[in-house]
């Protein structure tokens, strides 16, 4: 899994940004390359991860979810229960405290079901730094409730109304904010997407999740599990998950993807399996795009995964064939949610919840004793509207 | 020192006066009012023509090109129709320069995209998301078409870069003359005389200013400077408020002497 050039997974990732910004991302990998051999800085994340966060999240043994589904072992890694609702803090706290190494005192974000916007508005009142936050009309819609928090953390946050009016073109928005203020400002993205050194950044803050959750997985187990599911918007989570599995061999990994209404239909946001290599928000990878490279519109019923690109390292991973990726239909997600609620306690995310479905599938494949190890990534109270309009 | 030099570089070298390059997108307002559009302005004593291709998600312009690209897809404009709006426009007068982001020129595959421009007889290539580390394979197969490749340096581009952008660059150099995107300002940024100069230290080509540029005395301030300044957003608004853009030209051209 070596990829020897800079800022490459294969032929995936690079830097296709206005030359404006180059300066920074350069000063940006230094810096990171320098926070992460620091000791100190490893123990100052350490510590907030703990009291801040409240990490190491536990694992969960899903029983009543496995003999549903037949009677495979189901553990989730309960993300949702990090501060905040959802992985996305563990990326927010790194890059916030490089922010400070760096002297930038305002952060930026884009975000797209607003678990990463109010990540980084928590860490920004924090740590008392000036936080704006790029989310598209149709997402402050259906996440009203993550507007509101972001409000009362003090960040502003500033409605796109172009384009398809959801993640896509609040990450453009966010970079073109960036673009002018690069000198005052860190952009804080919210996934393993965007140029070099982000989807590295990221992937090493988020891969803690799969780092405790092998650790716990062989404490409690005595061996690894037969497969490992994420969900695959960006892919943060996913990779944060998998990175940790990569090297064992007899692990299946799959990411689930957002399969909309279908990805027959068209109407989907399965960038990895119904789409093609280009270049979005300044990196390549897989993409939903026309003939003529024009950025498609996504569908989802999960504003997280509705994004038309997805991390380099999985297109690397998908063409390696390491990780084998799916879609899910936003039906079969909405299912899985109140699956997991009714018999679980636990209510995920809409995002997480696509992963849950093809866990059931996957477990029925397995049939009694099967493992099957699934990233829980975020709380889903901020879904309940989407889910309770749903049809 | 290379033996010839290209057309785009004739053309903008500063004769003592200040050369205008002039920017439209295009498909906008539609296909049809645009091929007038730039067939005048080809005519109209510039130095060259920027032809903006559309796409989804410009990432380095502000509003005004925003709208005008969103306007020029849901008229259904697309790279072809940009390359033949181009060859209709090549033979006027100025030399076009196209300006497209990296994803349309991948999707069409950029060896072909360089032969059809070349066939389109567009003189160069200007991609706002393709800095010198990913220039290529398209830089490679816009020079085996003679096709110019502008690369662009910035007020936040370290110095060590500078000369690496310049070496790549051929046709001109472009200097993006504020730290942001595309658009109308009031005032020009006060470090620009530095910035230009220091690129002209490590390049004979010539050296264009843009972004922010809109008005007489903003091309007044950029004689002696540099040998031609871009003006985008300003030309494009007023096509999109469908005024006729001469007048404007034509002031502007009587700033450039």
């Amino acid at each position: 899994m070596s990829h020897p050039v800079r800022g490459r997974f294969g032929p995936f990732g690079g830097q296709y940004v206005p030359e404006t910004l180059m300066g920074a991302l350069e000063e940006l990998e230094g810096l990171w390359h320098e926070a992460k051999a620091d000791p100190q800085f490893q123990l100052e994340l350490a510590g907030h991860r703990h009291a801040f966060v409240g990490r190491p999240t536990p694992l969960y043994a899903a029983t009543r979810l496995g003999e549903h589904f037949g009677g495979a072992h189901i553990h989730l890694k309960r993300e949702d229960l990090c501060h905040t609702g959802a992985h996305k803090l563990n990326n927010a706290l790194g890059q916030a405290l490089l922010a400070l190494r760096m002297g930038k005192k305002r952060l930026i974000a884009e975000t797209g079901a607003g678990q990463h916007g109010v990540a980084v508005a928590t860490v920004a009142a924090r740590f008392g730094l000036e936080c704006t936050v790029y989310m598209g009309t149709e997402d402050m819609h259906r996440q009203s409730m993550n507007v509101r928090r972001m409000k009362l953390l003090n960040a502003e946050v500033c409605e796109v109304t172009t384009g398809t009016r959801t993640l896509k073109d609040a990450t453009s928005e966010a970079i073109r904010d960036w673009v002018t203020n690069v000198g005052t400002t860190h952009y804080i993205i919210g996934s393993v997407v965007g140029p070099h050194p982000y989807p590295e950044l990221v992937r090493d803050l988020q891969r803690v999740i799969g780092d405790e959750a092998r650790e716990q997985y062989l404490q409690a187990d005595g061996k690894l599990p037969d497969a490992v599911i994420a969900c695959v918007g960006g892919g943060s989570n996913a990779i944060g998950m998998f990175t940790a599995f990569l090297e064992d061999r007899d692990v299946t990994l799959i990411g689930v993807e957002a399969g909309g209404s279908g990805v027959k239909s068209g109407k989907h946001a399965a960038s990895l399996v119904g789409g093609r290599p280009g270049v979005l928000h300044g990196t390549y990878s897989y993409l939903l795009q026309d003939g003529d490279g024009q950025i498609l519109p996504t569908h989802s019923i999960s504003a997280g995964l509705d994004y038309p690109g997805v991390g380099p390292e999985h297109a690397f991973l998908r063409d390696t064939e390491r990780v084998e990726y799916v879609a899910v239909t936003d039906k079969d997600a909405v299912a899985a949610f109140k699956l997991c609620t009714r018999l679980e306690g636990i209510m995920p995310a809409l995002e997480p919840s696509h992963a849950l479905h093809h866990a059931g599938v996957l477990a029925r494949q397995f049939g009694p004793g099967g493992r099957i190890l699934v990233c829980l990534s975020g709380r889903g109270d901020k879904d309940m509207d989407s889910v309770e309009s749903y049809e | 020192m290379r033996a010839t030099s290209s057309r785009l570089e004739k053309a903008l070298k500063a004769d003592g006066d200040l050369k205008l390059v002039v920017y439209m997108m295009a498909g906008h307002p539609n296909r049809k009012k645009s091929v007038e559009v730039a067939k005048r302005l080809a005519a109209s004593g510039v130095a060259a023509i920027e032809i903006g291709v559309p796409h989804s998600d410009p990432l380095a312009d502000g509003p005004v090109i925003q709208k005008a690209g969103q306007i020029a897809l849901d008229h259904g404009m697309t790279v072809d129709a940009c390359l033949e709006l181009a060859s209709e426009v090549s033979g006027v007068g100025a030399p076009v320069v196209l300006m497209s982001y990296v994803n349309p020129i991948l999707a069409h595959d950029p060896r072909r995209f360089a032969a059809d421009a070349a066939q389109a007889g567009v003189a160069g290539v200007i991609v706002p998301d393709m800095p010198i580390e990913e220039a290529e394979p398209v830089a490679s197969w816009l020079r085996s078409a003679s096709l110019d490749t502008v690369f662009m340096v910035a007020p936040t581009t370290a110095p060590n870069r500078i000369g690496a952008i310049c070496e790549r660059s051929s046709g001109f150099v472009y200097c993006v003359t504020l730290t942001g995107i595309t658009g109308v300002r009031k005032d020009l940024p006060a470090g620009l005389k530095d910035l230009v100069g220091s690129v002209r230290e490590r390049t004979e080509l010539p050296v264009a200013a843009g972004f922010g540029i809109s008005r007489p005395e903003h091309m007044k301030s950029l004689r002696g400077i540099a040998d031609a300044a871009v003006v985008g957003s300003a030309i494009v608004a007023e096509i999109d408020a469908g005024k006729d853009p001469m007048p404007m030209v034509k002031e502007l051209l009587k700033a450039c002497r």
